[in-house]
């Protein structure tokens, strides 16, 4: 340790006002301070501090995601395979598929983003802000397997630079970066973000087995309720919720697992880092209108499909533990977190329902209670204020 | 009947060299001196120059914006240093003290006789209003008011604290003075606040005030959650609060005329030798207490308690408020992936250290931030720690973005400082809270 320290004492200066390099002066200190908690005390006010701050916050976030993107991995890799052969590989080379697969758009994302950060971090003379680390990961995992790079980087320039960095910066956003980055793919590139080829990441040029289905239960439902045929467990893989609760079917990288997102949740809830007030309020949200659409009397596959399957299916899990609950894009104020996530999960099976269009509505419904978040809040705020402008008329 | 109130919110934060219950004399010091700074917003204007001899309650300087409220001195003596910092502002009146202390007399007999103006006028002259602090602000009482109510918080609950119950044994009587001087001073009620469980036999001759008893973690003891709970401060109007020492001084006066600031203090901490009781005066020079007291050099000496205290050197003067010393290391160390995996337990709110949570019962705590400031992101935070029906991370928005009229609305009148300390201290941005507060305070004092 005492060798490392000296090495980062002998650099430093070249870093510093006044050092050659200096213009690196906030990417050298991010290196440094992730390396070392610095030798900073307080000044007046609290003396003393919690333990608790940015990095390790971001830091849990991220381990948090670990389990999705593991399954994810092998995921790609397992339904490479069932493309390309109709079996299922071994484990440990469905996991190398998918890793060679994964590993690629991870490092773009992260490579693309920090760029960026760093460079506005320079130019403000900000210190580079650890928000990224958790972006950096949320954009590979809300990708299709075969989605190509330049793609990645495209749309994660898109989401710091216009997402972010125009906001303020970290802790500015109005929306989530993670899905401002998915939905300019989706809307600028929809042929790559959706439909039946995109799920297996496939060789160019090879085709796939005879027999092979690139849909998924989205695309399945949204087809047959515009067909007017009804709700049938047919209509999901294998027939059955379990693959959509496991998550060996096809999908984003990181959304497919519902087992590994649950996993997630725990850490998050259990680390204080996830606000469990949003995932329950979104979950809730969901429940509640499928069920209004379950017992609404009108008939077709997605009014008719179990309310819980709302949400196993989908992104449903993966927006709700890991997107709608990003703090700075989602209602700060305690009460209006009830009212935020409720409404994700509405708004998200609404779209399922009457948009044919859109098979996914859980990224379309984060994005605008995003933008509806400021207002909750506005309301909540209102009514605290309310109550103390009544005790003086009391 | 007073009210109960059950504090849910808020954090114990238990350090190591919790104070003895033993009370230790020390030599008297040699100085001793009064800081214009512990006061808010003090312009002060000198009354004595070096060399002057003064008596124990003795003007030494008298606000400029009311010359009636005077600071006089605490000890007998020789004016030896004014010690001015920049632009000449003056940072300490220091008097060399007598080896005997003598006291100017004043005519307090009779007091319960007294109007409210003669009672106003004594206190004032012997240096005993700037004891009692005003919301909204938390500025030197204004002398030509008459408050809605008068708050005492019969305990403290802040970490490290003295426990009253010790350091004010012996002083009941001064107690019942005291709270019946305060009765004179408005036309409100006096509220003594105290622990619902706590021993609080200190002020068992206390008669007129109305008690309301307070239980749960920190800060059920500060008197601005305790007043948010009983009958909150709105908007126009003035309470005043004091503290309970204070009371006694004010009550020991009354009954002797003399300015008597002879108090128990408590010295704690992680890096004290003998953490414990020491019997001291207002503005005393603390060198006494800490020579050969503290286990190493690196140490952060506070005045007051970590939350809210001033720092000051190790042969420093005590606040004039101030009833406690804290004494913790300095964290002035690099630590390597601290963030990730911190090498000792750290006092934290936050489950994700959970050794530090769950398991560890003191802490040994140093003057480390533990992080970079940054930008909000985490919300919610706050809450946790803030009792008061107040949306804390709200109303530091408002006064970042200088909204006056939001900063009212939110209930900037109701809190001071220390009222947000503890969000200042479980921070995952590491803001400066209570800075932030107090600029926004400033402001609103200002303009109202």
């Amino acid at each position: 340790m005492k060798f490392l320290r000296d090495q980062v004492d002998k650099l430093k200066p070249t870093f510093s006002e006044g050092g050659k390099l200096s213009f690196l002066h906030s990417t050298f200190d991010a290196f440094e301070t992730f390396l070392f908690v610095p030798n900073h005390t307080t000044k007046n006010g609290s003396h003393i501090r919690d333990g608790i701050d940015l990095k390790r916050t971001m830091f849990i976030v991220v381990i948090a995601m670990l389990p999705a993107l593991l399954f994810g991995m092998w995921n790609v890799g397992h339904q490479q395979s069932l493309a390309l052969t109709g079996t299922d590989g071994d484990l440990f080379n469905n996991f190398w598929v998918g890793l060679l697969q994964t590993l690629p758009i991870i490092i773009v994302s992260y490579a693309v983003g920090l760029g960026i950060e760093m460079g506005f971090a320079q130019f403000r003379g900000h210190p580079v802000n650890e928000g990224f680390l958790v972006t950096g990961m949320l954009i590979p995992l809300c990708m299709p397997p075969d989605v190509p790079l330049w793609m990645v980087g495209l749309a994660t320039a898109f989401a710091v630079v216009i997402g972010k960095e125009v906001f303020g910066g970290t802790g500015m956003n109005l929306l989530n970066p993670a899905l401002t980055a998915r939905m300019f793919l989706y809307i600028g590139y929809p042929s790559s973000m959706s439909g039946d080829t995109v799920w297996a990441a496939l060789p160019d040029g090879v085709a796939t087995v005879d027999g092979y289905s690139g849909a998924t239960a989205l695309g399945n439902l949204a087809s047959a309720t515009s067909a007017g045929t009804g709700w049938s467990s047919d209509l999901l893989a294998g027939g059955s919720i379990m693959p959509a609760f496991w998550g060996n079917i096809q999908g984003s990288i990181g959304e497919t697992s519902v087992v590994a997102i649950l996993i997630g949740a725990v850490i998050l809830i259990a680390a204080g880092v996830g606000s469990w007030k949003i995932m329950a309020s979104t979950f809730i949200g969901g429940l509640f209108m499928g069920w209004i659409f379950n017992i609404s009397g009108a008939s077709g596959a997605w009014m008719d499909i179990p309310a819980m399957y709302h949400l196993i299916i989908g992104g449903f899990a993966f927006g709700a533990v890991f997107m709608a609950t990003d703090p700075v894009s989602a209602a700060q104020t305690e009460t209006g977190k009830w009212v935020y996530g409720f409404f994700i999960g509405v708004i998200t099976v609404l779209i399922r329902v009457f948009n044919p269009g859109y098979p996914e509505g859980i990224m379309m419904a984060i994005l605008l209670m995003n933008v509806f978040a400021p207002l909750i809040d506005y309301y909540v705020v209102q009514s605290n204020i309310k109550t103390r402008l009544k005790r003086v008329q009391v | 009947m007073g009210k109960n109130v059950k504090i849910k919110r808020g954090m114990d934060i238990t350090l190591e060299g919790q104070p003895e219950n033993t009370i230790h004399s020390v030599q008297a010091p040699a100085t001793f001196a009064l800081k214009p700074k512990d006061f808010k917003g003090l312009i002060p204007k000198l009354n004595v120059k070096q060399g002057d001899e003064v008596k124990a309650g003795d003007c030494l300087f008298t606000d400029k914006g009311d010359s009636s409220i005077c600071f006089t001195s605490p000890v007998s003596g020789e004016v030896a240093e004014i010690v001015r910092g920049d632009r000449r502002a003056i940072m300490e009146v220091k008097i060399l003290a007598d080896s005997e202390v003598s006291y100017k007399p004043f005519a307090t007999s009779g007091y319960a006789g007294k109007s409210r103006d003669e009672v106003k006028a004594l206190l004032l002259e012997a240096g005993f209003w700037p004891f009692i602090v005003q919301r909204p602000f938390g500025v030197i009482a204004d002398t030509d008011i008459s408050p809605k109510a008068i708050h005492v918080s019969g305990f403290d609950s802040a970490p490290l604290a003295a426990d009253l119950s010790i350091s004010l044994k012996g002083e009941e009587a001064s107690l019942k003075v005291g709270f019946e001087v305060l009765q004179m001073l408005t036309d409100g009620k006096v509220h003594l606040n105290l622990h619902a469980d706590k021993n609080a036999d200190i002020y068992s001759q206390v008669t007129g005030v109305e008690v309301n008893t307070f239980s749960g973690p920190h800060p059920s003891g500060l008197v601005g959650l305790q007043i948010n709970k009983v009958d909150p401060i709105n908007k126009g109007d003035v309470v005043w609060t004091l503290r309970p020492q204070h009371v006694a001084f004010i009550g020991k006066f009354f009954a002797t005329g003399n300015v008597n600031l002879e108090q128990t203090i408590v010295a704690a901490g992680s890096e004290v030798n003998t953490p414990a009781y020491y019997k001291t005066r207002v503005g005393a020079n603390i060198a006494t207490i800490l020579d050969g007291n503290l286990k190493q050099e690196n140490v952060r000496v506070i005045s007051g308690n970590v939350l809210t205290g001033d720092r000051i050197a190790t042969d420093g003067y005590l606040g004039f408020s101030d009833n406690q010393l804290c004494i913790i290391p300095e964290g002035d160390q690099y630590e390597m992936l601290g963030w990730l995996f911190p090498s000792y337990p750290r006092p934290t709110l936050s489950p994700s250290l959970p050794i530090s949570k769950f398991l560890k019962k003191k802490f040994k705590v140093n003057t480390n931030p533990h992080g970079e400031p940054r930008a909000y992101v985490v919300t919610g935070q706050y809450e946790k720690v803030m009792p008061m029906d107040i949306m804390p991370q709200q109303l530091v928005k408002a006064v970042m973005a200088k909204d006056l009229e939001l900063m009212e609305n939110l209930g900037i009148y109701e809190v001071i400082e220390e009222d947000m300390a503890l969000c200042e201290f479980v921070c995952t941005s590491k803001i400066d809270v209570q800075k932030v507060l107090g600029e926004g305070l400033q402001l609103m004092a200002e303009e109202s």
